[in-house]
């Protein structure tokens, strides 16, 4: 089925692509400023700030999905919006599911920063934000794998999507919930095909993961 | 009075980590052009204090001038003083980049022109030898290298004062000699300020014009070489400067300025003003003691017999070691030491002037 590139196979495969890299750009926009903000200024409640990001690396899906729904719901704050069962409120669904890893992350490879090569730019006559560009530019390899991690979570859920986005055909239907729709229907055969390409797309992010662990 | 003000001075500048003081009293003043070493065992605190002079970290306590300023406080006026000095650090570490870029920083920061930038940076370059590293990534240079690429990098900006930590620690002697002769074309052609921490005291020797020893935080002298080789203020630092004999004693008698120290059964002569009754410690160095198979004559003060226990020999110079009542370490030229034959077990009779006794006081 793969092989044959079933127009509905290759329609859901792009569809999940189109979401978790739309969710990711728009978290990345968010995440490297506010991440840089956080660990470039020291305040009261930092530390603690930073443990409630790390806690959050695992939250459930379906929380976040249970959460964006109250808050999209006819009934809720954004009803008006009419977002529910729609692309957008998955997207908005998966950028506040990857925010906290890859702000978690992105703080990590900050840190992660040698403080000699802080020194270093300091000593050579840098300013605050001058300094704060060298040690961003030290760690971009980190912070792009913060953001892939992110782009990794954000393709591979289901609950969230399952919950906001309704799985409706055509629509809003992705590979991890047409993969667990159609399993329970017993179309054994199409939840393969459609895995195949979950894990190859899960194969390819992790490839690109190790390569810039090794830069 | 001097008629220019000192490049940098500190007043009573301290700081503290955890609680704990890791400076103290710290009252230096560095002129113009001068060039400054400051020795000190490990963690005597040189990285720390050159950390403060060149306001990357503020001091708990006490101000720093920069060129007359008080600069201790405003970060404008800090960054602006940063930009007129700069800092090799113990640790040379280059950014994940070119060699060129990594040169190019400070001057990109100061504001300079994309072909002046071209222009200093194949300068510098070209001075600590390094022209065909242009584009090579500085991760993969080796150790001697990244050093040379940490000194282009600070000597690009053309610094009014250049603060280096231990610049050949961990170097082999043939990267240790040639930073060494680079440091030495840097003072010739800048006349740039240079206040250097090391633990070479010949490689101090050979660079700086004046010495400040440090321990533990605090700084117990400064001055020349020759005062701090042979006048030094405790015995730490006697041990520091590479004093082998060290012999602790009472002062018996004290007249005119000279003292004699009673030691186990012997009795040794020192010019010193110390009172009778203090105990004390009588530092000679080793090179100081002569060695005779006979006595030279009979009425020198300063000269006991014993017997050879020990020696051992590098390059031109024999370490001889002599069990006289007490332990004396002697450093002659191995050819002296071949024309008496010496060896161990064999009597020899060991002299020293009264005036290459320096005498300090016992904790
Ligand atoms: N940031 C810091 N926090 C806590 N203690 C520190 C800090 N920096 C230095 N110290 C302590 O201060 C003391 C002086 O350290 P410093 O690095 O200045 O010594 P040093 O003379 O440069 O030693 P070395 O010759 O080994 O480089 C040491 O005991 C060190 O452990
Ligand atoms: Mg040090």
């Amino acid at each position: 089925m793969i092989v044959s590139l079933d127009p509905e196979v290759m329609q859901i495969a792009g569809r999940s692509l189109a979401l978790a890299a739309t969710s990711c750009a728009i978290a990345t926009l968010i995440a490297l400023p506010l991440s840089s903000l956080i660990h470039f200024n020291s305040f009261r409640g930092k530390r603690l700030l930073i443990n409630v990001i790390q806690t959050l690396y695992s939250v459930p899906t379906v929380v976040v999905g249970l959460f964006v729904f109250v808050f999209i719901s006819r009934a809720g704050p954004l009803g008006s919006l009419g977002l529910l069962f729609t692309p957008a409120g998955i997207v908005i669904g998966q950028v506040l599911l990857v925010l906290p890893i890859m702000m978690g992350l992105t703080i990590s490879a900050l840190r992660g920063v040698d403080v000699t090569l802080t020194d270093t730019a300091i000593s050579l006559g840098a300013n605050r934000f001058q300094t704060a560009y060298v040690v961003i530019k030290e760690a971009r390899f980190a912070m792009l794998g913060a953001v892939i991690m992110g782009f990794g979570r954000a393709i591979s859920e289901v609950g969230l999507s399952l919950m906001v986005g309704g799985n409706i055909r055509g629509f809003t239907r992705t590979l991890t919930t047409a993969i667990s729709l159609e399993t329970s229907k017993g179309e054994i055969e199409l939840s393969l095909a459609l895995g195949m390409i979950l894990l190859f797309i899960a194969l390819v992010v992790s490839i690109v993961l190790n390569r810039l662990q090794q830069r | 009075m001097s008629t220019s003000e000192p490049i940098i001075e500190t007043t009573d500048l301290g700081q503290r980590f955890n609680g704990q003081d890791v400076l103290r009293g710290i009252n230096l003043s560095i002129e113009r052009g001068e060039v400054f070493a400051l020795i000190g065992p490990t963690g005597s605190g040189k990285t720390t204090l050159l950390r403060l002079l060149d306001l990357i970290d503020t001091p708990s306590q006490g101000k720093v001038y920069f060129d007359g300023t008080d600069v201790t406080e405003s970060t404008g006026q800090r960054l602006e003083a940063r930009r007129r000095m700069a800092f090799v650090l113990q640790k040379p570490v280059v950014f994940n980049t070119s060699v060129h870029d990594n040169v190019a920083y400070g001057l990109r920061w100061r504001g300079m022109s994309r072909d002046s930038i071209r222009n200093r940076v194949d300068e510098v370059l070209e001075m600590v030898d390094m022209a065909d590293f242009h584009k090579r990534n500085a991760r993969m240079l080796s150790g001697g290298e990244i050093q040379r690429v940490a000194i282009a990098r600070a000597i690009a900006t053309e610094p009014e004062v250049l603060l280096l930590d231990e610049p050949t620690a961990n170097l082999d002697p043939v990267s240790t000699a040639r930073i060494e002769g680079l440091i030495g074309d840097i003072i010739q052609r800048y006349q740039t300020t240079i206040v250097m921490a090391t633990h070479d005291m010949s490689q101090g020797q050979r660079l700086a014009g004046r010495v400040g020893m440090l321990l533990n935080g605090e700084i117990l002298q400064t001055g020349g070489w020759h005062e701090a080789f042979n006048t030094p203020r405790n015995r730490e630092m006697a041990n520091f400067v590479g004093i082998e004999n060290i012999i602790d004693g009472l002062v018996l008698t004290s007249e005119d300025n000279v003292v004699t120290i009673g030691t186990n059964h012997s009795v040794i002569e020192a010019i010193s003003d110390f009172a009778v009754g203090d105990r004390v410690h009588a530092c000679i160095r080793s090179e100081e003691v002569t060695l005779a198979l006979s006595p030279i004559s009979s009425s020198a003060r300063n000269s006991f017999s014993g017997e050879i226990t020990r020696m051992t020999s590098t390059g031109p110079v024999a370490r001889v070691e002599i069990d006289c009542g007490f332990r004396l370490v002697a450093l002659i030229t191995n050819r002296s030491a071949g024309e008496m034959s010496l060896e161990k077990g064999k009597s020899v009779h060991a002299s020293f002037k009264a005036t290459a006794v320096h005498v300090i006081k016992q904790d």
